[in-house]
């Protein structure tokens, strides 16, 4: 370990990991960080210790990860597992907590590689033990080797629901409803994308075949589901909404929501750096040139953090993000960067090309983004509706800002992860306001828990 | 509320306490998910309410899963992994101030 490095990389998913490769090729002196006990972030997660008897139902495309692991553990970066990032400034210092050891590295260029989040799903009853994220079931998956207990209902819109939902199948578990809310005129908003998408056939050819799955398997499917919620006391008992015309339940006891994944924003957020609003999937990502650099000098970002196009383009982002910071710290010269960069950007650019179809295919529900109903829980921690934020609104709170001073949403331990989007999409649609206006929360150091002990014992980098 | 695919995969045994219980889980399960698995419910009670909570996202983000661990309050469970004799309980409201500062 050492004190400064050429680049630190925070996250080891598949932008992170190419990145290392790629820096250590040009000779940088690279640190790894991440939060996970191995490699592969959430996509490849558990790679190195997937059973083989579930190697049928991980599939090809997660093992595509394991000769980027492979590769990244024989680069020669520095790796520093089990990295809790409590801070990160401007001077390039990133402060982290490594068991139970707090301490500072300095950098001469940082990679932001944290991936995205699923976005959270405010509907009544989303708070009750046995709702989770449908990626959550995933990853407990692919790390836990566990499944959820049946019967299992999905509901909500993204791509990700539907792998999640054949992956259950594929492990015996009783799926009792796949419930969409996303509908056929989605599906026809997207057809202008749709020469775009056939760049990549082969993610069509595994869309149709998921499709597939999940008809033949007989699970009652529902598009165009609306006033989704979650009945039950102590726990899930029932996912209820409507659709075809009439009211639906289905009782279940483990109920998965899903609605699309937005950037991971913690750090550029932090950091100050210019974020511009993307409106198909309605989420903020930091403003960046085509090889990552951010407004921030020395700060770069690669992968879902800088907008959610998958795990090959972000393994294509991070290598070339590698590129860019070599070439400026004089590692290589303009004519190597660009020669190494150009078989890279056409990779991305055609990785790329599903998304416009994909993005518009499955928007996320209105519902998730503004709860029509008061009594529906937004803020988790602080346990505040969306009844209390517009109440908040109406008596002058302009911004996610003001609502938080009074209300206190986004200041429980979640720090406004969970609640930022919709705090902010409520007050826009109350003021009837474009949501860019209304701005976003303010992200503090720390941004993960530190006790005084440990803060009080920190290494400080010189 | 989850369950093991493969019982008698070959990982190591590991014992942990939760709530005063002695149960067997795998190596290389994560605090969440191992207890998950022994039929519990929830793992923490809300700081307003006190209304029962469980995990929701599994990967360090939600905060749901904060539970106490080995004596010290406020962890994420889902991003621990358990170790032979862990000492785990449910986290019952918003965290305490503890009686000593340890530095």
């Amino acid at each position: 370990m050492k004190s400064l490095y050429d680049l630190v990389i925070i996250g080891a998913g598949p932008a992170g990991l190419a990145a290392a490769v790629a820096a250590r090729d040009f000779g940088l002196s690279t640190l790894v960080l991440d939060e996970q006990q191995i490699p592969g972030g959430q996509i490849y997660r558990s790679i190195e210790k997937a059973l083989t008897e579930n190697t049928p139902v991980l599939g090809k495309d997660y093992f595509h990860g394991q000769k980027l692991v492979e590769r990244f553990r024989q680069a020669g970066a520095d790796y520093l597992p089990e990295a809790t990032i409590w801070d990160l400034g401007r001077d390039l210092i990133v402060s982290c907590l490594v068991d139970n050891q707090a301490r500072q590295i300095r950098a001469r260029h940082i990679l932001i590689a944290v991936g995205a989040m699923e976005r959270p799903v405010p509907i009544p009853g989303w708070t009750l033990p046995g709702v989770m994220g449908a990626a959550a079931a995933d990853i407990l998956f692919k790390s836990c080797d566990m499944i959820p207990e049946g019967p299992v209902v999905l509901a909500g819109s993204g791509p990700l629901q539907l792998l999640v939902a054949c992956r259950l199948i594929d492990n015996g578990v009783k799926v009792a409803g796949m419930v969409e809310t996303n509908g056929f005129g989605d599906n026809l908003k997207a057809l202008p994308h749709f020469p775009g998408a056939l760049r990549v056939p082969h993610y069509l050819i595994k869309g149709l075949s998921m499709l597939w799955k999940v008809r033949q398997a007989g699970i009652p499917a529902f598009r165009n589901a609306t006033n989704l919620r979650v009945e039950g006391d102590e726990s899930a008992e029932a996912l209820c909404f409507d659709a075809r015309g009439k009211a639906q339940k289905i009782p279940a006891k483990t109920i998965l929501l899903h609605e699309g994944v937005v950037p991971n924003l913690q750090l550029t957020r932090l950091l100050g750096c210019e974020h511009q609003w993307y409106e198909p999937q309605r989420y903020w990502k930091p403003v960046l040139d085509s090889w990552g650099q951010t407004s921030v000098n020395g700060i770069s970002v690669a992968g879902d953090a800088g907008g959610v196009f998958g795990a090959k383009t972000a393994e294509a982002a991070g290598h070339l993000a590698a590129i860019d910071i070599s070439s400026r710290l004089q590692a290589l010269s303009a004519q190597e960067k660009a020669s190494a960069a150009a078989p890279l950007l056409k990779e991305r650019a055609r990785e790329m090309s599903i998304r416009p179809f994909l993005d518009t295919v499955f928007p996320p529900g209105r519902q998730a983004l503004v709860p029509p109903g008061n009594e529906t829980l937004v803020c988790r921690c602080e346990e505040l509706t969306a009844g209390q934020i517009r109440e908040a609104v109406a008596l002058g709170a302009l911004s996610p800002g003001q609502v938080k001073a009074q209300t206190r949403a986004g200041m429980g331990p979640c720090q406004g992860r969970m609640c930022g989007l919709t705090v902010a999409e409520i007050i826009a649609a109350s003021r009837q306001v474009p949501l860019a206006e209304v701005g976003h929360l303010r992200v503090r150091p720390p941004l993960k828990p530190i006790t005084l002990g440990q803060l009080a014992k920190l290494e400080i980098a010189e | 509320m989850l369950k093991r695919l493969h019982e008698n995969s070959d990982r190591k045994k590991v014992t942990i306490n939760f709530e005063g219980v002695q149960i067997e889980v795998l190596a290389g399960e994560t605090v969440a998910a191992a207890v998950l698995a022994a039929e519990t419910d929830y793992t923490r009670t809300s700081a307003i309410s006190g209304v029962h909570r469980a995990p929701y996202c599994q990967m360090g983000i939600c905060f749901e899963c904060l539970m106490e661990i080995d004596g010290v309050p406020n962890r994420q469970a889902c991003m621990i992994e358990v170790r032979e004799g862990m000492k785990v309980n449910r986290q019952h409201g918003a965290r305490g101030l503890s009686d000593e500062v340890s530095v």
